[in-house]
């Protein structure tokens, strides 16, 4: 029972991130109906931005850790969501009227650029960071010495995930980008017939995707203590699953969907094998595709003729 | 530029120096903040594992102010050019020069291509260069199958790649079999694999398949790495024995076949039937793929690329169609498999990464989705322009991934984009009026 409340714990935490980066998915599919291929990198890079900005601040004389982790979470944030910006600007947006794999294979494209684009500026070795947030509680004291911890980082990448998730949901429901984003994903001709810069509201589309991958980045940075520049092929795949899982289209089912996956593959390498946790994750996206091709949360698709 | 003065000019773009001068200074600063942690600050572990970090100010103001440049050079050709239409990228007597040419092209390219053997027969380079374009002309000719006839975007083809790879692979090496035996099962086995495939996607369309066949790539690729007892893990297989040709061995031993033919032995003889054998599978795939075009069963995977309703409307079985087209193209990728293993002697998960995939899918892509002599152009440009870039090392990578981009937003459709289907009317129809009235069909 202990080892199974560990786990929990353990998936929770990396459930969140992916989450996180699951919401960029599946934002831009429901507006722009494509799969960003490069979101996990975008992740990736919000992960390197964070560690550089925190090397700098910390050899720049910094000690108070809060005001640290504040100011890279910005900065991270900032830069990262340029990132998405300048790619949908670059790679996509010529191609939004283009015939249907065009955008798709732009997008592998640009994978391919972000990937040995820090492969090439930061070196291909893996980058460890020392623990920044230690500590943490014994929750329960089992009678075979076993103990479940919550560390003081699973805390702090939860309630990061909430907080920025609310933040998110009150951008998206109650504010004027909120209602654009909304209509754009209703009918584009129609939302710029009644005044919405449907170009503008794309890109900032991007801009929020690309922002909250930063965040789940900082926080795999954090939770993992290192970044490496291969790191986002996977992850960004494992999200999509997640999103898929949610049903495509839907942000509360982006988050859920990547709790599920979280869990699922924790659970799997405790359970069963850590060299199939991989394979169990994306067995699960053919698995759902087949039985469930709306995902938990989505909207069946209604095709016109 | 006649057709493109006809068009309603687009709302007058602003032009003039102040323009051009304030859209480059914004590109130069958001390369600024874009490249001002990753290039300008660069990190590396310690040795004592620690984070150790320097600063690169001279490369990331060089970088910028290259982009700063780049931006002016961009609008100013873009001005110079005039509003690009689409259509009139090829100027009209250019296209017709084209066609004429390809005409031609195909015959010629085939002859040089029996011919390289004998003009090129003492560099070595050269002739391993060309079995490497050949083999991936193969594979995207069999790619061309799935993702340029029947329409399904296909991101995992490597899978069937590793699949015949590792077929003859662990059959030669266990069982002992002989090239010859285990190519068409190679086959089989990829087609099999085709068809497992096939079956759960069945139901998927466009980006939804995409996903899933590249995460049945990365299965399959995962399951090699993991499955050491089988595959050898991550080391892999080696010692995959040569072909023979025709069971006559071409080593310098008394049986080899330069003792029987009484030649001096050469291990260019190795190459040179390597080459040879190579094309002749890729022309068997060629013919056969034209062939089948021809066929009822080509003829559906052109109209289901076209319109999956429409299809299942006239009564096609869709289920049929789609699983042929897969189990077709993952047979010649397994063939092509089976060729690498023997080529190289060893074989290891690394060969059959989504890089590999992504390679393929942009040479179908390139050479224009459907067209034969278009993908295999689009293999001799990339395999050739990625041994130009050898030098640069890893920096390849990157150059392919900006090409790859500008391709898309350059011709989205190829550069052969066409999709002319293969049978066509003669003549349009006139069909009555009162036939096609509003309400009555």
């Amino acid at each position: 029972m202990d080892y199974f409340a560990q786990q929990l714990i353990n998936g929770l935490v990396l459930g969140s991130i992916y989450g996180l980066i699951a919401i960029g998915y599946t934002m831009v599919y429901g507006i722009v109906g494509m799969i960003n291929f490069a979101h996990g990198d975008i992740f990736m890079i919000g992960g390197f931005i964070a560690l550089i900005s925190f090397l700098v601040l910390v050899s720049l004389g910094l000690t108070a850790i809060p005001l640290i982790l504040l100011i890279v979470l910005l900065v991270s944030m900032a830069i990262t969501a340029l990132y998405g910006w300048t790619i949908e600007r670059i790679a996509y947006r010529p191609l939004r009227h283009s015939f249907r794999l065009a955008p798709m294979l732009s997008a592998i494209g640009m994978s391919f650029v972000l990937t040995n684009f820090s492969q090439v500026s930061q070196g291909a070795r893996v980058k460890p960071v020392p623990p920044i947030i230690t500590g943490g509680y014994t929750l329960h004291e089992g009678s075979e010495g076993f103990a479940v911890q919550l560390s003081n980082v699973q805390i702090m990448v939860v309630l990061a995930t909430i907080v920025v998730l609310a933040l998110f949901t009150w951008l998206v429901s109650r504010t004027r980008l909120g209602r654009d984003m909304r209509a754009c994903e209703q009918d584009q001709t129609m939302a710029a017939l009644l005044g919405v810069d449907v170009d503008r509201t794309i890109s900032m589309t991007f801009v929020i995707g690309a922002a909250l991958a930063a965040v789940a980045g900082m926080m795999y940075l954090l939770y993992y203590g290192l970044v490496d520049f291969f790191m986002g092929f996977v992850a960004g795949i494992k999200a999509f699953t997640a999103a898929v899982l949610g049903g495509i289209g839907s942000l509360p089912g982006a988050m859920l969907g990547g709790l599920a996956i979280g869990l699922i593959e924790t659970f799997w390498s405790a359970y069963f094998s850590v060299e199939y946790k991989d394979v169990a994750a994306f067995s699960i996206l053919i698995v759902v595709l087949i039985f469930m091709p709306t995902g938990l949360l989505g909207r069946p698709e209604v095709e016109k003729v | 530029m006649s057709a493109t003065s006809a068009r309603p000019s687009p709302a007058a773009q602003p032009s003039g120096s102040a323009f051009i001068l304030k859209k480059a200074l914004i590109s130069a600063l958001v390369a600024l903040v874009l490249f001002s942690l990753m290039i300008g600050v660069r990190t590396e572990a310690g040795p004592q594992g620690g984070l150790i970090y320097w600063t690169r100010f001279g490369d990331l103001a060089a970088l910028v102010a290259t982009v700063f440049g780049g931006s002016i050079v961009v609008e100013l050709l873009r001005q110079w050019w005039g509003p690009v239409d689409k259509d009139s990228i090829v100027p009209k007597p250019v296209q017709s020069a084209i066609s004429f040419a390809g005409r031609w092209l195909a015959p010629a390219l085939l002859v040089f291509t029996f011919l390289v053997p004998v003009i090129f027969y003492n560099q070595r380079y050269i002739l391993d260069l060309s079995i490497l374009v050949l083999t991936y002309v193969m594979l995207g000719w069999g790619l061309n199958v799935v993702v340029g006839l029947a329409g399904l975007l296909d991101l995992g083809y490597v899978a069937f790649y590793a699949v015949g790879a590792y077929s003859y692979a662990l059959l030669a090496t266990n069982f002992g079999l002989s090239f010859w035996v285990c190519l068409p099962l190679a086959g089989i086995l990829a087609a099999f694999w085709g068809v497992l495939l096939g079956f759960p996607v069945l139901r998927l369309r466009g980006d939804y398949l995409a996903i899933v066949t590249l995460a049945f790539g990365e299965i399959i690729r995962l399951v090699i790495i993991n499955w050491q007892s089988l595959t050898g893990g991550p080391n892999g297989v080696s010692g995959i024995p040569r072909p023979t040709m025709f069971g006559i061995p071409l080593t310098p031993g008394d049986d080899g076949l330069a003792a029987k033919l009484g030649i001096e032995f050469s291990p260019t003889h190795r190459l040179v039937f390597l080459f040879y054998l190579i094309l002749a599978m890729a022309l068997l795939t060629n013919w056969v793929t034209i062939r089948l075009r021809r066929l009822p069963i080509g003829r559906a995977w052109e109209a289901l690329r076209e319109d999956e309703v429409a299809c299942r409307a006239l009564g096609i079985n869709t289920t049929t169609t789609k699983l042929t087209a897969f189990a077709t193209g993952a047979m010649f990728g397994g063939l092509a498999g089976a060729f690498f293993a023997t080529r190289q002697g060893f074989i290891s998960p690394e060969s059959f990464t989504f890089q590999e995939s992504a390679l393929v899918l942009a040479i179908v892509v390139l050479g224009g989705m459907g067209s034969q002599l278009g993908v295999a152009l689009a293999a001799l440009a990339m395999i050739g322009g990625f041994e130009l870039f050898r030098g640069l090392d890893q920096y390849r990578m990157l150059v392919f991934g900006i090409a790859m981009v500008l391709l898309m937003i350059w011709r989205p459709r190829g550069l052969i984009g066409h999709r002319a289907p293969t049978v066509f009317l003669e003549r349009n129809q006139a069909i009555s009026s009162d036939l096609v009235k509003e309400g009555h069909g």
